[in-house]
């Protein structure tokens, strides 16, 4: 079971909690807190794996979690799931937000975290792996996107081009948002290529 | 109105949406709380509009503010508003809102219920879709019993995207509404066969992480997840089952032995690192499940840790980590195969990943050996040395005393090395564990008698030195050593070389410093040095007089502490050493008493001693010593009893007058007892080897060191010069070793060319003859108690057996489903009994569990629906009153019946695909029971009548050589519980008797090319009310196995009637219409069908002649085969176990209305329970009584005849008088009973 899956930046801002049991909702602040401080110490090239903290279940959790570019992805299990896997279904998770957000960056995360909710829940449900593959993933979020068009064409813009992203960030220019720069790097940092040696599951 | 939509949208266009409410946050960085206020407020405004649109765009930036650590429960009700809107846009955003901040406590939820069924069974797929993710996320108990068949439904749906989302959510609804597993698990079981990858996966899933909590009842699916595993290419999917399989093994050790080949071909074909990783984590688990040897073992563990090498080696760390994770659980049972790679493991000390380094540290607590174990310690000081962190450095520490100290101190061979380590390690500062350093100081020196002298030495030392610890006291954790350091050289002061400068140390005002507890260790061991120093002093009475005065002068600093216990301790030590004083200055001799106070010897006694003191028979500690106080009595005894409380008298008292042979016998006794007391700690195979037979603690050698060689090597810290004594220890032994080798070898002349490899554990003495104290346990010291499962585990609930057929009762209430493999059972009127797929039956203790579930699960529902429930339930409870007697059975009976099934799969060892079974859909059954050892008599002939026409003769005989050897396979797998079982019923008694031979309920009925036709002798389950009247009905359960490399199809089963028992054939058919069997069969592949007879008289046996046609279709052609059976009904098979109580017992064998019969069985030469067991195994009787060499036993048969029997015997010779109300039957049941004890 995967008990919280959590996102946030290289200075613990939150960008996406899904805590899949419930916790009081400073409880849950505080799990991101103490997640982060575990995280974040950990240096570039060391292994992906640590037992959970004290206030996610301990040692009977792991956390597995990869760090792309601002952003660390976390995903907090138990004992029944495979480390490698889930190693991989972050991979999968991120490239797919690549696809649907065309080279997703922080931004995209800050602004549009329920859609990011709507991809999630299309992989994981209940804790439990749903859909591991990218394709399925992407055509059912597609579809029901097109759905949100042809119903209510105002608010669902769909998912703002990174051209937009960027003039957003350039809006906000009088006050720095982020202490990274604002030339947005690509939160995948690595070519596929590159990364395959890292891919466990195939 | 109009109007008012109009200005609700203008309004919108000036709301602010998610991303003005994230851009808004981001531009008010120094006031942001202030901001989110002003947000709130006006989300509050927005929700209180009409439109929903407003009202969604609000939600949605409450979900945004949830996730920033806001409550925002109080929106709760427009969340559900937003969840009911029409439009899948609004929809969605209600569904993820009330997925992030519901939860059981929120009370709207209750609104939901009808929402929610209305968006499950939406047309749009994508409404039901993101109900269901939702409700995944904050599904309550109520919500899972409402909608528990909403979902069920959809796991059939069309689109498998629901289908997968459906079946996924059923995990959780199982959690929280225990009851529904059961009706809800065939169709779950289905899906895994689901031809959509995804579906499959998902049950998988969700079967897994179910067999995960409670392995044991899942193990009947091993066959099927064998089959998935097998075939499936996917590897998330086959990652799922081999982990599963993982958790099963440990349950069943032959399940292990049929995953090494498969497992094995996987780890050497498979390239993805994830799938290859856990493969070798379950092949372990399966080597650890199987602790009796297997020939092919090493060969296993070999390719595993060879694999485990490769991942370690790997330059991804990831890989590494696990290798060193999987390697420690080898190492648990195989050390000898990982600790040829101790180079590997210490080198990932060095690795600049902690967690690896933690897992490397690990791993060496594993691997130590007596022969390196100073080796890996001096490795682990050194990193102490360099390590950094706090964190880490503090758990090397650990590791290292829990390396030294693990099993008893089994490794240290140096006793003087261990504690010139332990005194290394205090130089670490800023450690928290000081009190781990303390403890293992006083723990060796109490325990290993021979070290003490050393030990004070060291101690002396460190207190000597105690300046240097005393730095900073209240920070640093190590000032806690100081309190070993003073109690040992208190406790051992006779070993001290000069204990007035000991004491001297002691006092020293500094000392006040350390914490209270460790002055108050201080001053009490100061007396006990004192003790010795006057003692020493003896003669000299003016330094003795010195020695008090230094006490009389430095002890009133303690008296000043403001610690309770320094104070009180140092008051009490101080007005004896006065008096002390005194009597020396009369020229008393006073030493001698003063030591006196602190003669004896404290023994070590074990942790939980205290615990295990048994309560002694009569003694009720929960019953008053006297009346009970009345409560005006009760006032003025209070403060007395505080007080006064009297210590009860000891029983001791009573023993003083034993005897000297008294008490050797109970010596003696309890000698014995502390061998066969686990708990009772051993004296280390080192020690033991040294003493093997010491008489007692006083006769224990004492160490000799060997002091020719110097203590102190200058330039080396203290504890290497022991590893070099070692070394050097050591080569000396073997010198001389292989000297004596040499010798012999020269006197046998040319011998054999013996290897001088390297030393082997046996070979190292301990350098030092150390005695490992054992701690002392209570006299008949208690079993332990120990761990209990966590009692709130929500799991628990869910350990259902699902084996058992399901209870009307136990539907989910609407509408029920059928599944549509269900075989149509051509009973009587065709509805009711024959609709329902579950037979009637109830069985008491599956009752009981569901109302101890309920009362669990429903403590907060309200107290009317719980009145309702059992409302509900009452006839069915009055039902199961009146059936008790056989339901207890069934209940005991259902288990086997599946175990059985597991056995059958688990015993065909042959090709593993060729075993795969399938299940069958379940049916009312009523199933038939058949002697297996009477069809097994009269297969041959039948066989060779069949093959007479269709093969030549020496197939023929393959045949029957291939068929005695699976009959000879099911006599030997059974498992020996289910017959305890049978036999528990009775009054079996504890005593310790062998273990009962396997049995076996299954025979093959026939076979030829194609298929082969095994009949499985079902445990009744038999409904007596509906069939008293109209003849009885029974059950065949047949396996249909596919022997060949076509498909089988249009299978039709006939039985040619006879006169007393029919195949019951659906309304309309003639007697003799076929019944057509409900599947295919593909290659290698069997599945059950279960067959209703209707029998007229059961006194006598029944053979029934049948044929099976079936379709054998190939690639090109189709041909017709037929294949011809014989039934047997026994008389046994319509018995029914029913047990009795003995005063029933008698009085229906007064009644008079029995008729008798007996028989004797002679040359029996198993065991007496064994032959009840089979009877009752084979015959379906139940012990009433068992007295000796006699029992009697009791069965009943489906048409209520009782049959009693009073079984006795004598040097090899059975005697069974019988009585029962048909006496037919009766000896028909002899006769088969006969036959069961000649086959054997």
């Amino acid at each position: 079971m995967i008990k919280a899956i959590l996102i946030f930046n290289n200075h613990g801002k939150p960008r996406l909690s899904k805590f899949y049991e419930h916790y009081s909702e400073d409880t849950e602040q505080q799990i991101i807190r103490e997640t982060f401080h575990l995280v974040s110490k950990r240096d570039e090239n060391v292994c992906n794996f640590l037992e959970g903290g004290i206030l996610i279940g301990g040692s009977d959790n792991k956390l597995i979690y990869r760090h792309y570019a601002t952003l660390y992805f976390v995903f907090c299990v138990d004992s029944s799931e495979s480390e490698l896997g889930i190693l991989d279904l972050i991979q999968v998770f991120v490239e797919t937000l690549d696809k649907c957000f065309e080279n997703v960056c922080e931004l995209d995360l800050i602004f549009h975290v329920d859609k990011v909710h709507n991809i999630l829940g299309e992989m994981v449900m209940g804790g439990m792996v749903l859909e591991t593959n990218m394709n399925e993933i992407i055509t059912q979020v597609d579809s029901q996107n097109k759905m949100e068009k042809s119903e209510y064409p105002v608010t669902a813009q769909g998912f703002i081009p990174r051209a937009s992203c960027s003039k957003l960030a350039g809006l906000m220019l009088k006050e720095p948002l982020l202490s990274v720069s604002y030339v947005w790097p690509s939160v995948i940092p690595v070519t596929f290529e590159q990364l395959s040696s890292h891919i466990y599951i195939n | 109105m109009a109007l008012k939509i109009v200005k609700g949208s203008i309004d919108r266009m000036f709301d602010k949406n998610l991303q003005d409410l994230v851009r808004g946050i981001r531009n008010h960085k120094e006031d942001e709380a202030k901001y989110i206020s002003t947000c709130i407020d006006e989300i509050k405004s927005e929700l209180k509009q009409d439109n929903i649109a407003v009202k969604a765009n609000a939600v949605c930036k409450l979900t945004y503010l949830q996730m920033l650590g806001y409550d925002v429960s109080w929106a709760a009700f427009n969340i559900v508003e937003v969840m009911s809107s029409s439009k899948f846009t609004f929809k969605r955003i209600g569904y993820l809102a009330a997925s992030q901040c519901f939860h059981e406590g929120t009370d709207v939820i209750m609104l939901t219920t009808n929402q929610i069924r209305k968006d499950l069974s939406s047309p749009n797929q994508y409404d039901t879709g993101v109900a269901l993710t939702g409700l995944s996320c904050f599904v309550t108990p109520d919500l899972a019993r409402d909608l528990a068949n909403d979902i069920m439904t959809l796991m059939s749906h069309t689109k498998p995207y629901i289908r997968k989302k459906a079946v996924l959510i059923m995990y959780k609804v199982f959690l929280k509404y225990p009851e529904s597993l059961r009706p809800a698990f065939p169709r779950l079981k289905e899906k895994l066969e689901d031809p959509d990858p995804g579906v499959q996966s998902a049950a998988v899933n969700v079967i897994c992480e179910l067999a995960r909590r409670n392995p044991k009842n899942y193990l009947s699916l091993a066959p099927l997840f064998f089959k998935l595993m097998t075939s499936s290419t996917n590897n998330w999917v086959l990652i799922k089952i081999i982990k599963l399989f993982g958790a099963l093994t440990p349950l069943e050790p032959r399940l292990g032995k049929k995953l090494i080949e498969p497992l094995t071909n996987l780890i050497h074909s498979t390239s993805a690192m994830s799938l290859l990783y856990e493969c070798v984590n379950t092949v372990i688990a399966v080597l650890i499940s199987l602790s009796s040897g297997m020939p092919n073992h090493s060969a296993s563990i070999q390719l595993c840790v060879q694999k485990l090498r490769i991942l370690i080696e790997d330059s991804d760390q990831n890989l590494k980590y696990l290798g060193l994770l999987a390697m420690s659980k080898i190492l648990k049972t195989h050390p000898k195969s990982v600790q040829s790679h101790k180079d590997l493991i210490l080198q990932c000390l060095d690795d600049k990943d902690e967690s690896i380094r933690l897992r490397a540290l690990d791993l060496l607590y594993g691997m130590v050996s007596k022969k390196n174990l100073m080796e890996i310690v001096k490795k682990l000081m050194l990193h102490v040395d360099k390590a950094e962190g706090t964190t880490y450095r503090d758990e090397l520490l650990t590791k290292i005393i829990d390396i030294c100290s693990q099993s008893n101190y089994q490794y240290i061979t140096n006793f003087e090395w261990y504690i010139s380590i332990l005194v290394e390690l205090t130089r670490l500062e800023g450690t928290r564990h000081g009190h781990l350093i303390a403890s293992q100081m006083l723990d060796v020196a109490i325990r290993v008698k021979a070290i003490r002298g050393f030990a004070v030495a060291q101690m002396a030392t460190l207190l000597d030195n105690a300046h240097l610890l005393t730095g900073n006291t209240q920070r640093n954790g190590i000032c806690e050593v100081l309190y070993a350091a003073a109690w040992i050289c208190g406790e051992f002061s006779e070993h001290l070389e000069d204990p007035k400068q000991t004491l001297e140390a002691m006092l020293r005002p500094k000392v006040a410093t350390l914490p209270g507890h460790i002055q108050a260790v201080y001053v009490q061991n100061a007396a006990k040095l004192f003790a010795t120093v006057l003692r020493n002093q003896e003669g000299a009475p003016e330094a003795a007089q010195e020695t008090s005065q230094l006490m009389i002068e430095r002890l009133p600093l303690f008296v000043q502490s403001a610690n309770l216990e320094v104070q009180e301790r140092a008051s009490c030590i101080l007005q004896l050493v006065k008096y002390i004083q005194k009597l020396q200055q009369k020229d008393v001799e006073v030493a001698e008493e003063v030591t006196a106070l602190f003669a004896g010897e404290l023994n070590p006694v074990a942790p939980k001693a205290q615990k295990k003191v048994p309560i002694p028979d009569g003694l009720d500690l929960d019953a008053w010593i006297n009346e009970p106080p009345s409560e005006s009595e009760s006032e003025d005894e209070k403060p007395k009893a505080v007080f006064a409380r009297e210590e009860p008298k000891h029983t001791r008292t009573r023993h003083t007058e034993v005897d000297e042979k008294e008490l050797a016998k109970r010596r003696e006794a309890r000698k014995q007892e502390q061998a066969n007391n686990p708990f009772y700690i051993k004296a280390s195979p080192s020690s033991q080897k040294v003493y093997q037979d010491a008489p007692g603690v006083e006769h224990i050698p004492v160490v000799q060191i060997d002091l020719s060689v110097p203590l102190k090597v200058p330039g080396l810290p203290l504890s290497d010069q022991y590893v070099k004594m070692e070394e050097e220890r050591r080569q000396k032994d073997n010198d001389k070793k292989k000297k004596e080798k040499k010798r012999k070898r020269d006197k046998r002349g040319r011998g054999k060319h013996a290897d001088s490899g390297p030393e082997s554990e046996e070979d190292i003495t301990p350098a030092q003859q150390v005695d490992i104290m054992t701690e002392e346990m209570p006299e008949n010291a208690l079993p332990s108690d120990d761990d209990d499962k966590d009692p709130n585990d929500p799991h628990k609930a869910l350990d259902i057996d699902l084996d058992k057929p399901l209870a009307d009762s136990e539907q989910l209430v609407a509408r029920t489903h059928r599944s549509a493999e269900v075989l149509k059972s051509p009973g009587g009127d065709g509805d009711g009994e024959t609709i329902t797929p579950e037979p009637k039956k109830k069985t008491r203790k599956d009752k009981k569990e569901k109302k101890k579930v309920k009362d669990k699960e429903r403590t907060r529902s309200a107290e009317d629906k719980k009145n309702k429930k059992k409302h509900k339930h009452d006839p069915e409870e009055e039902e199961a009153k009146i059936e008790e007697a056989i339901t207890l059975v069934n209940a005991e009976e259902a288990q086997p019946a599946a175990a059985a099934d597991l056995d059958f799969w688990l015993t065909t060892d042959a090709a593993p695909s060729s075993a795969q079974e399938a299940v069958a859909a379940t049916i009312p059954e009523v199933p038939i029971e058949a002697e297996p050892s009477e069809v097994k008599e009269a297969e041959p002939e039948e066989m060779k009548s069949k093959h007479k026409k269709k093969k030549p003769k020496k197939e023929k005989e393959e045949m029957e050589r291939e068929k005695k050897k699976k009959k000879k396979r099911h006599h030997h797998h059974r498992s020996d519980r289910e017959e305890t079982e049978s036999v528990q019923n009775g009054t079996m008694e504890e005593e310790e008797e062998e273990p009962l031979p396997p049995m076996s309920n299954y025979c093959l009925l026939a076979e030829n090319d194609y298929i082969k036709m095994i009949k499985q002798e079902k445990d009744k389950v038999y409904d007596i009310q509906g069939n008293l009247q109209d003849g009885s009905q029974v059950v065949v359960s047949i396996i249909f196995q596919n022997k060949s490399s076509s498909v089988l199809k249009s299978m039709e089963f006939n039985v040619l009637d006879s006169l007393n028992s029919k195949l019951e054939r659906p309304e309309g058919a003639t007697p003799h219409d076929a019944l057509t069997v409900p599947f295919q069969l593909p290659p290698d592949v069997s599945n059950e069908a279960r067959f209703v007879f209707a029998v007229q008289s059961i006194v006598m046996p029944q053979k029934l002649k049948g044929t099976l046609t079936f379709i054998v279709k190939s690639d090109d052609s189709a041909t017709h085969e037929k294949l011809d059976f014989k039934l047997h009904f026994t008389c046994t098979s319509y018995l029914i176990t029913t047990p009795c109580y003995s005063d029933a017992y008698a009085k229906l064998l007064e009644s008079g209305d029995l008729k008798s019969s007996s028989l004797k069985l002679e040359g029996v030469t198993m065991p007496f329970h064994h032959s009840l067991a089979r009877i009752c195994f084979h015959h379906h009787f139940s012990v009433v009584e068992r007295v000796d060499s006699c029992a009697s036993m009791y069965s009943r048969s489906i048409q209520g005849h009782h049959v009693c029997l009073l079984v006795k015997t004598a040097d090899e010779t059975v005697s069974i008088d019988a009585k029962c109300d048909e006496l037919m039957l009766l000896e028909n049941v002899l006769d088969e009973i006969k036959q069961t004890f000649s086959q054997s």
